[in-house]
């Protein structure tokens, strides 16, 4: 009798967990996948996005994104299947809500969580469009950032395949 | 035969037993409080609150010159120094990508929700309150050994410069598979995505089936609470999977119905093949080994008895075999592996060797228990793209010189 208790009380949780507090979630939910749910009201310009990235940005990731002593940004598109391909936000990353969402949660460097939406809208908007990805007038908002199409939406392969569950 | 292998260690025990009596027959000379040390006529030092490596002992990590904040980089393990299977807790490697933060126990949070019936908060002292198990893992940073991958010319670095960014801890905690049935997960969630509470918000995406079975959420490190630059008070832990998704200062947990798609396992932790296109969610670290005595810039004593050894281990299971080789590969002999051989668990392997002095290439080869065996950096190069080097696992080769030197090589 005592060892079917003590195998019933080994199997399940002893529940100590809380109803989490919906501020709690509010205030930390703040990933965004590809389909964009979750994107923040707000939008942002090519260029307000230019002025951001000149003030916060250029230091590290030089004009024009391309580079050092930080990430490049830009350029690359087309290089991928060549002897020296050059992976960038423009070439390789396949959705631009990966770079709303990385923006957001860890830039600037010194500084995470200090950009508002707006200025995250903004400063995404401005480094697509450097390589053309969007037009030199274009406005993110969370309608329009998940349509962005990203040169290298379809290079990548689920290797381990539960994607497909 | 230029490099036979010693035939057993009781052949070499009489020897060596058989010199010891030689030298006790020598007689005394000396006055006998010659060989009275300070350390046995001096009372030894008093007691400390937490021990510390002996003040001889130099044994540090290889820090690796900083990236774009203090914080962000790695620091080796100097697995060329160490013994046996665990990494002294303040020599594990280390990866972070703004820092380790500053977090106070009492008041971290960990926060599960998304698609589940009940979005659940926990305080460090409630998860302490669940049944923990014990487990001994490596850690493995994807980008290990990357050095090898990426350089055409060999680089002159310790075993440990090349490869430490490896270690192995016992590590201790709650099932995450307890906390989401406590949740209840609904049908639609099939991913999670594990989040930092660092600067960098280091985020990654793991399939929910996986996440139930295999998830640990680490309280303790080797014994005491992990240690901050491993993710105190609370890491993720998926044995033998990349290190990067064993996601440290871990406060959050969204159930999702399919992956978030975040920087780091989209621009990062991919592979790049050559047609251009990338393998993601290459999740397991492949079988390796390495050698670590002799390793690379260490000096022999000549020729004579050494014992080979080093450290394999596999994200897949356990290892099966590690296969030393003294003729570039042409013939190979299984080394030892006195135990305990655990899954997804660092291993130590030994073989007795005699090296006659002349110049030789000693490489090692592991076999895991799935059958994965580590290949030639020719045939791993060949798989893909030039700028790859996550995952490389090919086999090390260190070239002894008849000049004692031990470099690494590429063959």
């Amino acid at each position: 009798m005592f060892k079917t208790i003590a195998f019933l009380l080994a199997a399940t949780t002893p529940h100590f967990g809380a109803p989490a507090d919906p501020n709690l979630v509010k205030a930390w939910d703040r990933s965004i996948p590809p389909d964009g749910t979750g994107l923040p009201p707000g939008k942002g310009s090519v260029s307000e996005g230019l002025a951001i990235y000149t003030e916060k940005c250029v230091m590290c990731h030089g004009v024009n994104g391309v580079g050092k002593p930080a990430d490049q940004l830009t350029g690359g598109v087309g290089s991928l299947a060549t002897a020296n391909p050059v992976k960038t936000v423009s070439s390789f990353w396949p959705y631009a809500t990966t770079l709303f969402d990385y923006i957001r949660r860890a830039m600037p460097v010194t500084s995470p969580h200090s950009l508002s939406d707006h200025e995250t809208y903004a400063l995404t908007a401005y480094i697509l469009s450097i390589d053309g990805i969007v037009k030199k007038d274009a406005v993110l908002d969370a309608k329009s950032l998940p349509k962005v199409k990203m040169p290298n939406r379809d290079g990548f392969i689920d290797a381990y395949g539960a994607t497909k569950r | 035969m230029t490099n036979k292998i010693a035939p057993s260690r009781r052949k070499f025990l009489k020897t060596a037993l058989a010199g010891a009596g030689a030298a006790a027959a020598v007689p005394l000379a000396a006055k006998a409080d010659e060989y009275v040390t300070p350390s046995m006529t001096t009372p030894g030092k008093a007691f400390t609150p937490y021990g510390m490596p002996s003040g001889h002992e130099e044994v540090k990590r290889l820090l690796r010159p900083p990236g774009i904040s203090p914080g962000t980089g790695g620091s080796l393990s100097p697995i060329e120094s160490l013994e046996g299977m665990i990494t002294p807790s303040g020599l594990h490697f280390e990866r972070h990508h703004n820092g380790i933060p500053d977090i106070d126990i009492k008041k971290h949070k960990f926060l599960l929700h998304g698609l589940v019936d009940k979005p659940l908060e926990f305080t460090i002292a409630s998860l302490d309150r669940y049944p923990r198990i014990s487990r001994i893992h490596f850690v493995e940073c994807g980008g290990n050994s990357g050095a090898n991958a990426g350089s055409p010319t060999p680089p002159q670095l310790t075993a440990g410069g090349i490869h430490g960014l490896i270690s192995c801890s016992e590590w201790t905690g709650v099932k995450l598979g307890m906390l989401l049935d406590e949740a209840g997960v609904k049908p639609e969630g099939k991913w999670i995505l594990a989040e930092s509470a660092d600067a960098a918000g280091m985020s990654r995406s793991i399939p929910l089936k996986e996440a139930h079975e295999q998830g640990i959420l680490v309280l303790y490190q080797n014994g005491e609470r992990i240690r901050p630059e491993q993710g105190y008070p609370l890491r993720l832990l998926m044995p033998g999977w990349e290190g990067n998704l064993n996601v440290k200062w871990l406060h959050r947990i969204k159930v999702t119905a399919s992956p978030t798609m975040t920087k780091d396992e989209t621009s990062k932790y991919t592979q790049s093949l050559k047609d251009g296109k990338a393998n993601q969610f290459n999740f397991i670290q492949p079988p390796k080994s390495i050698i670590t005595r002799p390793s690379g810039m260490m000096t022999m004593n000549g020729p004579g008895y050494y014992e080979i050894s080093g450290i394999t281990w596999s994200g897949h299971g356990k290892i099966a075999k590690v296969e030393i080789s003294f003729n570039d590969g042409a013939s190979w002999t299984e080394a030892e592996m006195p135990g305990p051989v655990f899954p997804q668990c660092v291993t130590r392997f030994r073989l007795p060797w005699e090296w006659d002095g002349k110049a030789v290439v000693v490489q090692s080869r592991a076999t895991d228990e799935k059958g994965n065996v580590q290949p030639t950096r020719a045939v791993w190069k060949d798989r893909v793209s030039s700028v790859q080097f996550y995952q490389y696992n090919a086999i090390q080769a260190w070239q002894i010189g008849a000049d004692n030197t031990v470099k690494n090589i590429y063959v």
